[in-house]
C-alpha cells in the first residue's frame, strides 16, 4: 500500500539552511532513507546525504527524524502517521557540510587523544593470555557502530560548543571504560577520564543510551562504572588508605 | 532559550523551533516533577509532624531508628541524643535516606532532568548558558554516594529489625501478625531491592576488579547485582513510594483512624 509522506527536510549548507517541504511516495516495509533515496532520484537530485549499508551497521547514516538522532536506514516509515510531517535535519551537534551531511571530525580528533590499549611492558607480543570473563564485560562496547548519535545528543556538547574541548563525549568515555576494564591494559585512565576528557561533566542523564542504535547501555556499564573507578582513585579516601596499606593499585 | 552556544552555534544547521520533537516528551519529566513534589511536600510534613510515628508494634521508616530522648516509649532505647532535642526525631535520620537518594545515580538522571532541565529530554535544548556537570561543588559530592549507600545498609537493617518486630502484638508477645506486619516487610524488602541494585554496590561488590577471573566469589556477588540493576530505576520509585505508604499506614493505625487487622 503506498501513500505521499509529508516530508520536511533540512537544506542548506554552513552559510544557513532551513526546512523544505516536499511530498514523496511511501511504499509498504520503508525506511526513511528509501525515502530520502526516492526524493533524490526524482525531485532534489542534489541533496546531499551520506549513507552506505542502509543495513544498521555501518552508521553513515545518522540524521534527526522528527528531533531525534537516528539511524535513516533503521527508522520504519510505519511508526509515523501516513499524513503527519516528518522532519529530516543533519545531526546538530556537529557543523553541517551540505544538507544531511555534516562534519563529524570533533569524533576523530577526540578518537585520537584516547591513549592506546598499552599492555605491561614485560608481556611480548604473542604471550597475551585472558580469561573469557574478564574480557566478557568490555564486549559489549564494540559492538559500537561508530554512528555518534550518543555524541550528537550528548548535551554536553549540543547544547555547549564550548565545551568540546574539554569533553570526549560518551562514544569515548565508553572506550576509555573498555580499556579500564581491560584485563591487559597497564595504564592507569581513571584520573585521565576524569582531567582530561571530561568525565565529570557526564550527569548520567542517559541520553546517550536512548539513542544507541545497538542498544549498548552506555550510562550504566561504561560510563557509571567509570564514574565509579575515578571515585576510587581521586575522592575516596577509605580506597585510598587501603591501597596505600596493601600497596595494590 | 537561545544559548549561541548550543543548537544554535555557528556552522551547526539551524533550525528556527526550539526542537523538533513531536512526541510528549515533556510527559516523563512533568511526571517526575509531580511526584517528587508529592512525596516532597508529604515528608516535610510527616518529619516535623513528631505525632502518630508509632502504633506498637509498628514504628514509621521515617521515625527508626528513634535516637531522641523525647521519642515515643518504645520506640527504642538508644537515646543517643538527649532532652535538649526538641524537635521532631525523625530530623536526625532523615539526612541519610535523603543523601542516599540524593546522590544515587537513577534519582541524579530524574532531577537532573525533570527540574534542572539539563536536559528536560533528549535533544530537546536545556535553558542553561553554561554547564560544568558534576565537576565542581556542590554537585562534586554526589561522588560521595558509596557513602551514603554504606549508611542506607545500616538503615535496611534496622528496619528489616522492625519488620521482625512486627510480629509481635501490642503488649510486646511474639508469634502476632497484622496488616502492618505486611507493610514493614514489603518496605524492608523493597528498599534492600533499591539498595542492592545501586550502581556503587555493584561497584563496590565486584564492578572495580580488573580480573573477574581472580574473584570466583565477588564475581558472582558482581553477576547477582547486575542481574538487580537494570531495574533499579523501577526500585527507586516503588521503594520511595512505598516508604511514604508505610509511614501513612502507621500514622493512620496510631490515630486511631484505622484499626490495624490482626491476621493471628
Ligand atoms: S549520560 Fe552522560 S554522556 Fe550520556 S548523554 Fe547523558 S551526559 Fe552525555
Ligand atoms: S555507542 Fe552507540 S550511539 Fe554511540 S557511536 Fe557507538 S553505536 Fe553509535
Ligand atoms: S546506512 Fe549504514 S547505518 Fe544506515
Ligand atoms: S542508590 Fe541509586 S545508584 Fe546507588
Amino acid at each position: 500500500m503506498s501513500y505521499d509522506a509529508h516530508l520536511r527536510v533540512w537544506r542548506g549548507d554552513a552559510e544557513g539552511g532551513e526546512l523544505v517541504d516536499f511530498t514523496v511516495e511511501v511504499n509498504e516495509g520503508e525506511v526513511v532513507l528509501d525515502i530520502i533515496h526516492r526524493l533524490q532520484a526524482t525531485q532534489a537530485p542534489d541533496l546531499a546525504v551520506r549513507w552506505n549499508c542502509k543495513a544498521g551497521k555501518c552508521g553513515s547514516c545518522s540524521a534527526e527524524v522528527n528531533g531525534r538522532p537516528r539511524l535513516m536506514c533503521m527508522t520504519r516509515m510505519n511508526t509515523f502517521a501516513a499524513g503527519e510531517p516528518i522532519s529530516i535535519t543533519p545531526m546538530r551537534a556537529f557543523p553541517v557540510i551540505r544538507d544531511l551531511v555534516t562534519d563529524v571530525s570533533f569524533n576523530y580528533t577526540k578518537a585520537r587523544a584516547v591513549p592506546a590499549f598499552s599492555p605491561p611492558p614485560d608481556l611480548a607480543p604473542g604471550e597475551y593470555r585472558m580469561s573469557q570473563v574478564d574480557v566478557e564485560r568490555s564486549q559489549e562496547f564494540r559492538k559500537c557502530i561508530e554512528c555518534f548519535l550518543c555524541q550528537d545528543t550528548c548535551h554536553v556538547v549540543r547544547d555547549h560548543e564550548e565545551n568540546k574541548p574539554a569533553f570526549a563525549g560518551p562514544r569515548f568515555l565508553m572506550r576509555i571504560a573498555e580499556l579500564d576494564m581491560h584485563p591487559l591494559d597497564a595504564l592507569d585512565r581513571k584520573r585521565q577520564a576524569q582531567d582530561d576528557f571530561g568525565l565529570g561533566m557526564c550527569n548520567i542523564t542517559k541520553c546517550c543510551t536512548e539513542v544507541c542504535p545497538e542498544h549498548i547501555k552506555i550510562t550504566d556499564n561504561a560510563l557509571i562504572p567509570m564514574k565509579e573507578r575515578v571515585v576510587d582513585r581521586k575522592y575516596d579516601p577509605l580506597v585510598w588508605l587501603g591501597s596505600k596499606i596493601l600497596r595494590r593499585s | 532559550m537561545s544559548t549561541q552556544t548550543g543548537v544554535d552555534a555557528a556552522g551547526r544547521a539551524p533550525v528556527a523551533a526550539r526542537t523538533l520533537r513531536t512526541d510528549r516528551w515533556w510527559l516523563q519529566p512533568a511526571i517526575t516533577v509531580a511526584v517528587f513534589v508529592a512525596f516532597i511536600i508529604y515528608s516535610t510534613i510527616r518529619a516535623f509532624a513528631n505525632t502518630a510515628y508509632y502504633a506498637a508494634p509498628y514504628i514509621s521508616p521515617f521515625y527508626s531508628p528513634c535516637l531522641a530522648t523525647n521519642c515515643i516509649p518504645g520506640t527504642g532505647e538508644l537515646h543517643l541524643v538527649g532532652s535538649w532535642w526538641q524537635l521532631s526525631p525523625a530530623l536526625l535520620v532523615l539526612v541519610f535516606p535523603l543523601g542516599f537518594r540524593f546522590t544515587c545515580y537513577y534519582y541524579r538522571k530524574a532531577y537532573f532532568r525533570s527540574f534542572w532541565l539539563s536536559p528536560p529530554a533528549c535533544a530537546v535544548p536545556e535553558p542553561h548558558r553554561s554547564y560544568s556537570g558534576e565537576t565542581r561543588f556542590p554537585l562534586i559530592v554526589n561522588n560521595a554516594h558509596r557513602y551514603f549507600f554504606y549508611a542506607g545498609l545500616v538503615l535496611n537493617v534496622i528496619l528489616t529489625y522492625d519488620a521482625i518486630l512486627g510480629f509481635r502484638d501490642a503488649q510486646g508477645h511474639w508469634g502476632h501478625m497484622g496488616l502492618g506486619t505486611l507493610v514493614l516487610l514489603t518496605n524492608a524488602t523493597l528498599l534492600w531491592l533499591y539498595s542492592l541494585s545501586c550502581h556503587s554496590c555493584r561497584h563496590i561488590v565486584g564492578g572495580r576488579l580488573k580480573h573477574f577471573s581472580k574473584h570466583p566469589v565477588r564475581y558472582r556477588a558482581w553477576t547477582f547485582v547486575s542481574r538487580l540493576n537494570p531495574r533499579h530505576m523501577q526500585f527507586a520509585w516503588v521503594s520511595l513510594v512505598w516508604v511514604a505508604l508505610t509511614d501513612a499506614y502507621v500514622a493512620l493505625v496510631a490515630s486511631g483512624t484505622f484499626t490495624d487487622p490482626r491476621f493471628f
